[in-house]
């Protein structure tokens, strides 16, 4: 997993609201079965794919799950089920979530179109968990505004129908579905945990805090509970000084959070006294002028600016000293 | 096939709020602790293989956090599953057959009170038919309890889940002569298997689990020596026990989830280990003979671990 853009924010019981984002949702591309069956909900058809053995399969699969034989290649491999089928299981939601398809009480529900062999999981619009039965008949509704997805079907209604299709305008002229997105956002409530907060209570007032392992003796920072090495706790506190070399870095041309300007440079600093690089930002200097070997220091937030958070530290520029020799910091790299 | 055996077994007290624990933090305790059972030294363990999964916590590689309390540097031989520690047990079990090392360390952790389930079980299903609508894993058991209630099962048909829960697992196997030396009464492994089944629950009888019968049959659950003392199986939801002692063959003489199961302490990607651990534990200190312990993921029991542990080895 990677992220693509994350926020944090405070909340009030002192847990940070951690939201993991991808602005605009996945994109994946369809391959030809699943899209010829989204084209199909596009145009308010519910297609299945046939089996070698003569079986119905919806919502269609690329392979035969018992036999993998690949499927739908011909177009009489492709049969139209429903648009009413029977309930083959259920369960009822009373609080729906602000992603789920309906925003009133509704029952999830295995559907089995007629003339389908397996079930569709869709949602049920009952109105009422009394009106749920298993074997009951339903039938699809379908949205005004249909772009290929499984959420064409707005739900499904008790009864058999009429099963109106709405008309979608200008479907004559669209290419097959060949590609969905998928918005993804999911929020998180953390603590920081002993170490970050000690961690941050140091940045705070402007100080850089590391632990050192009680068995080798290599200080850590940003801090860690554990050290790599020993796989012992690492818990005692080191003050550390915010000058260092600049051990790599990387030229950004891409726009990012918290970023001074495009392009910004990335790069890693030893801070003098600790057995690891950070991660940081530098700045101040022509990115032409950066260079391995660089002696840099931490430019800080006024004082009377800072709060609890790692913003304090801007980002590392050149301190002016001489540069250092790649052989004394080669371990590091 | 060499014998294997569980020697070592370790769980955290499972916590039901978020403490602030790191990764290292919840797996440190427990790695200590099942090197300090069975004796053996970081450098004595020939292959590491760790579950768990960055949805969670949202943080991605979150493994690799983890991996300081094992002392990762220099290089070890190390794997890792984004699945339930249980399938990192598989992974170290083939390794540990390949005849080169003789002890493997297993762990898993989840962190799940910090997280949204419905959303991060919905983003672990297919993206085209079922991740859009944000069933989640709840819905998704209450399919199948709704289908053993109809078939006239005694289940309650409204499943609820188990309480979100953070804690952290490690277990130690050791090979033949290496498990006698380091545990008086190892835990042999007398058949592990796992079998999974169509992806789309449309698509499956929800009344049977084929890959669970399967995985128990290739296991040797039926077919061993002697009767299943105890078994510990994943059932975060009530209705599955009814539906795994079916397709295990679990008579009413075993007895089941003596540890208080999943639905006690479901530290999610440490849940199937601990199942395996606790199974151990039964040999360990001399209370069964003979015991199985069962693994799932995925909706409505789609994916199916079973392993058999006995007191006595095969040869
Ligand atoms: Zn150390």
């Amino acid at each position: 997993m990677t992220t693509q853009a994350s926020s944090a924010s405070q909340t009030s019981d002192e847990r940070v609201l951690h939201v993991l984002e991808f602005p605009g949702g996945y994109t994946r591309s369809t391959g030809p079965v699943i899209g010829r069956f989204l084209t199909g909900l596009r145009s308010g058809r519910i297609y299945g794919v046939r089996t070698p053995d003569g079986k119905v399969l919806i919502p269609p699969t690329e392979y035969d799950p018992v036999t993998a034989a690949a499927l739908g290649a011909a177009d009489e491999d492709w049969v139209e089920v429903g648009p009413a089928g029977t309930v083959t299981s259920w369960t009822w939601v009373d609080e729906p979530r602000g992603d789920h398809p309906l925003d009133r009480p509704f029952a999830w529900a295995l559907i089995r179109p007629d003339g389908a062999d397996t079930a569709l999981l869709h949602v049920v619009d009952s109105g009422s968990k009394a009106a749920m039965a298993t074997g009951m008949r339903v039938h699809a509704t379908w949205r005004a505004e249909r772009t290929g997805s499984v959420k064409d079907i707005a739900a499904f209604a008790p009864g058999e129908g009429p099963a109106e299709v709405p008309v979608l305008a200008g479907e004559a002229e669209l290419e097959p579905v060949s590609v969905v997105t998928l918005p993804h956002r999911l929020e998180y409530r953390l603590r920081g945990g002993t170490v970050w907060n000690h961690f941050i209570d140091g940045m705070a007032v402007g100080q850089i805090r590391g632990t050192r392992c009680a068995a080798c003796g290599k200080v850590y920072v940003p801090p860690r509970g554990a050290c790599p090495a020993d796989g012992l706790p690492a818990t005692e506190w080191v003050d550390l000084p915010d000058t260092g070399v600049l051990t790599t870095f990387a030229v950004n041309n891409v726009p990012a959070a918290g970023a001074p300007e495009v392009p910004f440079i990335s790069g890693y600093v030893l801070l003098d006294g600790a057995d690891i690089a950070m991660l940081v930002l530098v700045s101040d200097v022509p990115w032409q002028d950066v260079r391995i070997g660089m002696r840099v220091r931490a430019v800080w937030v006024p004082e009377a600016e800072r709060t609890r958070s790692v913003k304090n530290l801007k980002w590392f520029a050149p301190s002016g000293e001489p540069d250092v020799p790649y052989e004394r910091f080669e371990e590091y790299v | 096939m060499r014998d294997v055996a569980v020697v070592g077994f370790a769980q955290s007290e499972h916590s039901f709020s978020d403490l602030g624990w790191t990764e290292a933090d919840l797996v440190m305790p427990v790695v200590n602790e099942v090197l300090e059972t069975t004796g053996l030294k970081r450098s004595e363990i020939g292959f590491t293989c760790s579950g768990s999964n960055d949805y969670l916590v949202g943080t991605p590689f979150s493994f690799v956090a983890a991996l300081d309390t094992i002392g990762a540097w220099p290089p070890i031989a190390e794997s890792h599953v984004e699945q339930d520690a249980a399938w990192a047990l598989y992974e170290a079990w083939v390794r540990i057959q390949h005849g080169d090392i003789d002890t493997a360390l297993v762990y898993g952790f989840g962190k799940g009170t910090v997280g949204d389930h419905v959303g991060i079980s919905s983003l672990g299903y297919d993206p085209y038919y079922l991740a859009p609508l944000v069933p989640g894993h709840v819905a998704m058991a209450g399919l199948q309890a709704r289908a053993l209630k109809d078939a006239g099962f005694d289940v309650d048909p409204d499943p609820t889940a188990p309480p979100a829960t953070d804690g952290a697992a490690a277990v130690i196997l050791a090979a033949g002569d290496v498990a006698r030396r380091v545990r008086a009464r190892p835990a042999w492994i007398t058949g592990i298997d796992h079998r999974i089944e169509p992806h789309s629950v449309g698509a499956r009888d929800l009344t049977r689990s084929d890959s669970a019968r399967q995985a128990a049959e290739r296991a040797g659950v039926g077919s061993g020596s002697g009767a299943v003392d105890f078994a510990e199986l994943h059932t975060r939801f009530d209705h599955e026990e009814v539906l795994l002692r079916r397709e295990l063959g679990l008579d009413e003489k075993t007895v089941v989830n003596a540890s208080g199961g999943p639905r006690k302490a479901d530290p999610i990607m440490a849940t199937g280990l601990i199942r395996i651990g606790e199974a151990a534990a039964r040999i360990h200190d001399g209370s069964a003979g003979r015991t199985v312990a069962h693994a799932t993921a995925g909706p409505c029991l789609q994916h199916n671990l079973v392993c058999v542990l006995d007191s006595e080895g095969q040869d």
